[in-house]
């Protein structure tokens, strides 16, 4: 199953993905193998897309919850919600958080990720299903689930008229914690508000609104922090010391979960990825394993002679050649074990086959993502 | 009990007093002097004694009472309108509160300055009129219960309100008229005795009627009847904004 599976999940994402080019002989040895961030990368339209069977996605995430039987810290259990307008914003979603993760929740506008949100929060009434948050229902033992979480939504929406000291402390009051100074402080500092504190809110620029909106989130010190596209809109640099914070807080054991529409952003800092679509979860996956999974590196060679049959000396390659004769396709992982791209150049070029272009393309999260999304709908 | 949060809101609904001081206080202050030196002054010396006090005397309960009513309203249906505009309440509403804790701070901090607003207007109209209180304890207790009371209405229009308009809406067609029409100004015994009954619907009736009694004693309707229609206005209140935080009306979708 694992090769052939492997083979037609790397055809398929090249389809959506596109071709980075490298000219042999500006690039060799251990350099060969592209990288995202050096060589030149050329997009060039893609090759027909080969017939065969369509994609297999391990979709069962029910079995990787058994595998790591980590205690969820928040459980979801078949929940549904119908909006008024009769809208099924959300569809029988069930979802294990594990305690001291980072999860990233993706999907496209209208999937459903605040709505699922806004009813864990207590902001969005669920119509049916459970949730419990650190053991505690979200509906009947709303006092004690609601102390653990914290929330930056998605719209910015601060008081004006008030300065970043007095909102922090609201918030903190507001979620029956004692006055803390030293800990507000702490979470100012952390997110360079500290000197602004005395500000009113309206005078400050819109990342720092969304800092405050994470410093009022964090005030009452939460086990589990739900960040809803926290990065919209912030720029690059703020983004960095953004994740840098997301990470320190997990270090200190808070679970956070994120989504965002910067696959990049998910790929950085989650240990888990959840994709939603429509309403519901069509993967929940470990990140790593994900990226194993499906992080596959293709390099295709394009043949000045057409070919009828590979070579036997090729066969500990386990190459493909396409249809048509002219091209040859050499899968790998780049994570994995070092590819052989050197040796298999060289004993090409002792069978005297010439190489006219050679193309490598590798699948990221973003087109596991695109594709997934796709077959959904 | 999450006191912390009751005294969160409370407070941060007072500072929201005191940030816009002048119009708070100021202003409900300057109409009612206008209304002392109008009504007081210049026209009360041609009227003559109502119910054994002079006619700038009489209006004061009521004149108290249209203020309570007006700001009590105003006051707590923008206190919990204006996070509902700006998208602020989020934050309430994901918080370890329960419903009657969020009442109380709302509700509280409206009252608290109506009844505030209410003690300057009785220190404002001593300067014009020399009155006295003759039962004190009631004075308070209906003062206190009409501020709750209107700002527990207030609330509901709030949360009830789509739009500043209708913020707007039943202060201006409702309560201004009532009040008007519920003995502010005159004694209702001074009517025709059909317009008598008619104006036993108006629950304002029985607040200044209840208000006036204790400052002078006489009223126009039993003292009872004023304090437990008063404390029925205020269960049904009590009764309406459960209904809305349990269900979730126009709060939670
Ligand atoms: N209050 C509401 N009343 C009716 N429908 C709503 C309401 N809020 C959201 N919806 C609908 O529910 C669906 C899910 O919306 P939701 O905000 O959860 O999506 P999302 O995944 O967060 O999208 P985005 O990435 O754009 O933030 C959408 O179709 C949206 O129009
Ligand atoms: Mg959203």
């Amino acid at each position: 199953m694992g090769a052939k599976f492997h083979v037609r999940v790397t055809l398929e994402l090249c389809n959506f993905g596109y071709w980075t080019t490298y000219v042999y002989g500006e690039k060799h040895g251990r350099h060969f193998a592209p990288s995202r961030s050096r060589g030149p990368r050329i997009k060039t339209p893609l090759p027909p897309r080969p017939q065969g069977e369509p994609v297999v996605l391990n979709l069962d995430h029910r079995n990787d919850e058994i595998e790591h039987a980590a205690p969820s810290i928040i459980s979801v259990k078949n929940l549904t919600k119908t909006y008024a307008s009769g809208l099924q914003a959300l569809k029988d979603v069930n979802l294990e958080i594990r305690r001291g993760e980072i999860f990233a929740l993706l999907g496209p506008n209208g999937a459903g990720k605040t709505t699922l949100i806004g009813i864990i929060c207590g902001l969005v009434r669920s119509s049916e299903g459970t949730v419990i948050a650190d053991g505690h229902d979200i509906v009947t033992d709303y006092r004690l689930a609601r102390t653990k979480i914290g929330l930056v939504p998605q719209e910015l929406s601060t008081d004006m008229f008030e300065t970043i000291w007095a909102t922090v402390s609201f918030s903190r009051g507001l979620f029956g914690k004692p006055p803390k100074p030293a800990h507000l402080e702490k979470v100012l500092r952390e997110l360079s508000l500290w000197d602004k504190r005395h500000q009113k809110i309206m005078t400050l620029s819109g990342g720092m609104k969304r800092r405050v909106l994470i410093a009022k989130a964090l005030s009452h010190e939460p086990e589990i922090l739900f960040l809803d596209e926290p990065t919209a809109g912030v720029d690059v640099e703020l983004r960095r010391d953004m994740w840098a914070m997301v990470r320190s807080l997990r270090s200190l054991g808070v679970t956070i979960i994120l989504t965002t529409h910067y696959i990049e952003e998910a790929e950085q800092m989650a240990d888990r990825i959840g994709v939603m679509s429509k309403g519901e979860i069509i993967l929940v996956e470990d990140k790593t394993k994900l990226m194993q999974k499906l992080g596959k590196k293709q390099l295709s060679l394009q043949l000045q002679q057409l070919l009828t049959k590979i070579p036997e000396q090729l066969t500990q390659y386990e190459l493909e050649l396409s249809k048509d004769g002219g091209q040859l396709i050499y899968n790998f992982d780049a994570r994995g074990e070092r590819p052989k791209i050197a040796d298999l150049l060289r004993d090409i070029a002792e069978l005297g086959i010439d190489i006219k272009d050679l193309q490598t393309c590798e699948s990221s999260l973003e087109d596991i993502f695109v594709n997934l999304v796709r077959a959904h709908s | 009990m999450n006191r912390y949060a009751i005294r969160a809101i409370y407070m941060f609904e007072m500072s929201r007093t005191f940030r816009t001081l002048l119009q708070s206080i100021a202003s409900p202050v300057i109409s009612t002097s206008l209304y002392f030196v109008v009504f007081g002054s210049a026209i009360g010396h041609r009227i003559p004694q109502v119910e054994g006090v002079t006619y700038a005397a009489f209006i004061i309960p009521g004149l108290t009472m249209l203020s309570l009513l007006n700001e009590s309203i105003s006051n707590a249906s923008l206190g919990i309108y204006l996070p509902r505009f700006t998208g602020t309440i989020f934050e309430v509403l994901s918080a370890p509160i329960s419903h009657l804790e969020l009442i109380a701070g709302y509700v509280g901090a409206a009252a608290s300055k109506s009844v505030l607003l209410g003690a300057i207007i009785l220190i404002t109209a001593r300067l014009f009129v020399p009155y006295s209180i003759a039962h004190p304890i009631w004075m308070l207790i209906f003062l206190g219960l009409t501020a709750v009371t209107f700002s527990l209405f207030g609330f509901i229009i709030g949360i009830w309100a789509d739009g500043f308009e209708k913020l707007q809406l039943v202060p201006m067609l409702i309560v201004t008229p009532l009040t008007f029409l519920g003995g502010s100004f005159y004694s209702i015994k001074m009517l025709p005795p059909i317009w008598q009954k008619i104006t036993l619907f108006n629950p304002v009736v029985y607040l200044v009627s209840g208000f006036r009694w204790s400052f002078y004693g006489a009223s126009d309707v039993g003292v009872e009847v004023s304090a437990s229609m008063t404390l029925v206005f205020f269960m049904i209140c009590v009764v309406a904004a459960r209904w809305i935080l349990t269900t979730g009306y126009r709060l939670k979708p």
